[in-house]
């Protein structure tokens, strides 16, 4: 196991979308803190221009950030570079064969009427044998996201499994204190980027959740001095209140069809219980009848399933719960304390916040066999959420009394933290594929 | 320990002097240091002042319905034994008030899961709430919130912090 230390510092603008105000929002920071000796070494060779002025990304080291991030790639550095072709041809492999690269990605950025065109090829270094060769057009202002998108197509190439770094992460920011106190839901690119804040509160905003089609937030909103459930819509910051009962209303989570709302409430009876609600009819159907606190809904990849933490059995653990049923099953026997359960897309592994002596970590259990292993070294982790291809799990943290996210490979082997410039960030939920 | 009892007393007074009504009491330090009983001794203070006049009974330090929040074990909701004459106090106090209004704000420490947190605060404003009717309150007078970790009395991550976070807080409107 080796510590490397890969810092990308970015200054970046963020735009109120539905408060019309533009703010500066901080400096994000994303830090390698544990990496892998086995991670294979690639040559992401800075991309030729052309069509006259300078692009306004680096491209290829966008490239080869994101690549570095997934914690299976170490990008060889480009002062070790023995030479930069920026297509096929040039390339002599002999010579990066020594440097031990596997692959290499060559490129150029050409400009183009409406905005520029990426045209790469990536190369298996021992072979010499061509992997990829594409081109894609970007806007003349999302030279960023098309760089993810070449990303996603080496990582595929390399890996077979779907790269997720063009996708994005919500988060819920709170900065100040008392008068000042503010409460932000954030959206950002996978790798910190392009922060964008959806809701602005002084009270308190909580549990984002995305729509299986990565077009709405459900979150939930203290602005009415009591908890509330809206969903947004992105593009336009339109806003619709969708939980509003006496009591509690928390904890949203959409299906995976999208027509339906998963969420806790106590209507009043200061009971918490888990209902769906259908978006489209309206109706509200009670799922669980349990005098215990049931919450933090979680849909099984089929839709019928819903796994959820409930105390019902004296402290925390996850169950689930098949709809129209009245029957839960518990999940989790290990430790005291288990909950906010967040099922891997292929439906065979739960994340969990987990009491590890006196600390709260993110474990991972194994539904089959029962394993469960503890992914994350913190003392208050929490709010796990899978990447889309289910290769990370980025989770809430705590470093020098701030809140900050981190992320960890679902093997555990590797990890990495963003934290921001000011205040505390948390709740990070991983969009889906976008 | 009747020396510390007396600094604190004195400090209390000062600190509620002043405040208006409905009350907005400072946070009570741990539970385990509050005095149970109060001394003699303090009261001549207040009676040598220039123009005597009635206690009010929020700003009264030997009155229970002096304090306003109530503190919890962790991830319990049961109202613990030195809190039981506080909530009576405020019991009583509604239940001769019928014009009065409470919300009863539940509160978790940041430990575990937020969502999670938030049932336990709505448990223990439950509990609070529950007490409260056993005096005579009715249910309009009674409104609660849970706020889970998301608004802790004081920030660190040390049992003391924690302790002072799992609460409820007893809101007159």
């Amino acid at each position: 196991m080796t510590r490397g230390l890969f810092v990308i510092r970015r200054s970046v603008v963020a735009i109120f979308l539905c408060f019309v105000v533009q703010v500066a929002w901080g400096d994000l920071k994303i830090e390698i803190t544990e990496g892998i000796s086995g991670a294979v070494p690639v040559a992401i060779v800075p991309f030729g221009t052309g069509g006259g002025t300078e692009p306004s990304e680096d491209v290829a080291a966008v490239i080869a950030a994101d690549l570095a991030r997934s914690g299976r790639f170490a990008p060889i550095d480009r002062n070790d570079m023995i030479q930069m072709p920026t297509s096929g041809q040039g390339i002599r492999f002999g010579d990066w064969r020594i440097l031990e690269t596997e692959a290499i990605l060559v490129g150029k950025v050409l400009r183009e009427a409406s905005g520029y065109v990426i045209q790469f090829q990536l190369y298996d270094v021992y072979r010499g044998a061509q992997l990829l060769s594409y081109r894609i057009s970007s806007a003349e202002n999302d030279l960023r996201r098309a760089a993810h998108q070449v990303s996603d197509m080496v990582y595929e190439a390399l890996t077979g499994e779907r790269g997720a770094f063009a996708t994005r992460i919500a988060y819920v920011s709170a900065t100040g204190k008392g008068e000042q106190q503010r409460f932000r839901v954030v959206v950002a690119d996978a790798d910190g980027e392009n922060p964008i804040v959806i809701a602005n509160s002084r009270d308190p905003l909580m549990s984002p959740a995305w729509s299986p089609d990565g077009r709405q937030l459900a979150y939930v909103s203290f602005e009415n001095e009591r908890s509330e459930i809206y969903i947004q819509t992105l593009a336009t910051g339109e806003r619709q209140l969708a939980g509003s009962w006496p009591g509690v209303n928390g904890a949203p989570a959409f299906s995976p069809d999208g027509r339906r709302l998963a969420l806790t409430l106590s209507r009043g009876t200061g009971n918490l219980d888990i209902f769906v609600l259908n978006l489209v009819s309206g109706r509200l159907t009670q799922v669980t009848w349990h005098a215990a606190i049931d919450t933090e809904p979680e849909w099984a990849p089929d839709g019928r399933r819903l796994y959820f933490t409930s105390d019902r059995g004296g402290g925390p653990q996850v169950y689930e719960i098949e709809l129209g049923s009245d029957k839960a099953a518990r999940r989790t026997f290990e430790g005291n304390y288990n909950a906010r359960p967040r099922i891997s897309r292929d439906g065979k592994s739960l994340a969990t916040v987990f009491e590890d002596r006196g600390n709260y970590r993110v474990a991972l259990l194994e539904l089959d066999s029962g394993n469960l292993q503890v992914l994350t070294n913190g003392q208050l982790d929490e709010s796990p959420s899978f990447a889309p291809n289910g290769s990370m799990i980025i989770y809430a943290s705590e470093a020098g009394g701030r809140g900050i996210l981190a992320a960890v490979s679902a093997d555990g082997r590797y990890r990495q933290r963003l934290t921001a410039t000011e205040g505390d960030i948390r709740e990070p939920a991983w969009s889906p594929f976008l | 320990m009747r020396h510390l009892n007396l600094v604190f007393l004195g400090m209390t007074t000062l600190l509620l002097a002043g405040c208006p009504r409905p009350p907005e009491v400072p946070p009570d330090p741990p539970p385990t240091e509050i005095p149970e009983t109060m001394d003699s001794g303090v009261s001549t203070g207040t009676v040598s002042a220039p123009a005597p006049r009635a206690l009010d009974p929020f700003e009264d330090p030997d009155n229970p319905l002096s304090k306003m929040v109530i503190y919890f074990d962790f991830d319990q909701s049961t109202i613990r034994s030195e809190f039981v004459d506080v909530v009576n106090a405020h019991g009583r106090y509604l239940a001769r008030n019928k014009d009065k209004r409470v919300r009863l704000e539940g509160h978790a420490d940041e430990r575990g899961s937020r969502e999670y947190n938030i049932g336990l605060g709505e448990r223990r404003a439950q509990s609070v709430r529950r007490m409260l009717k056993l005096q005579g309150v009715s249910d309009a007078q009674i409104s609660t919130v849970s706020y889970g970790e998301e608004r802790p009395a004081v920030e660190g991550h040390s049992e003391t912090s924690w302790a002072r976070n799992r609460r409820v807080e007893i809101v007159y409107r």
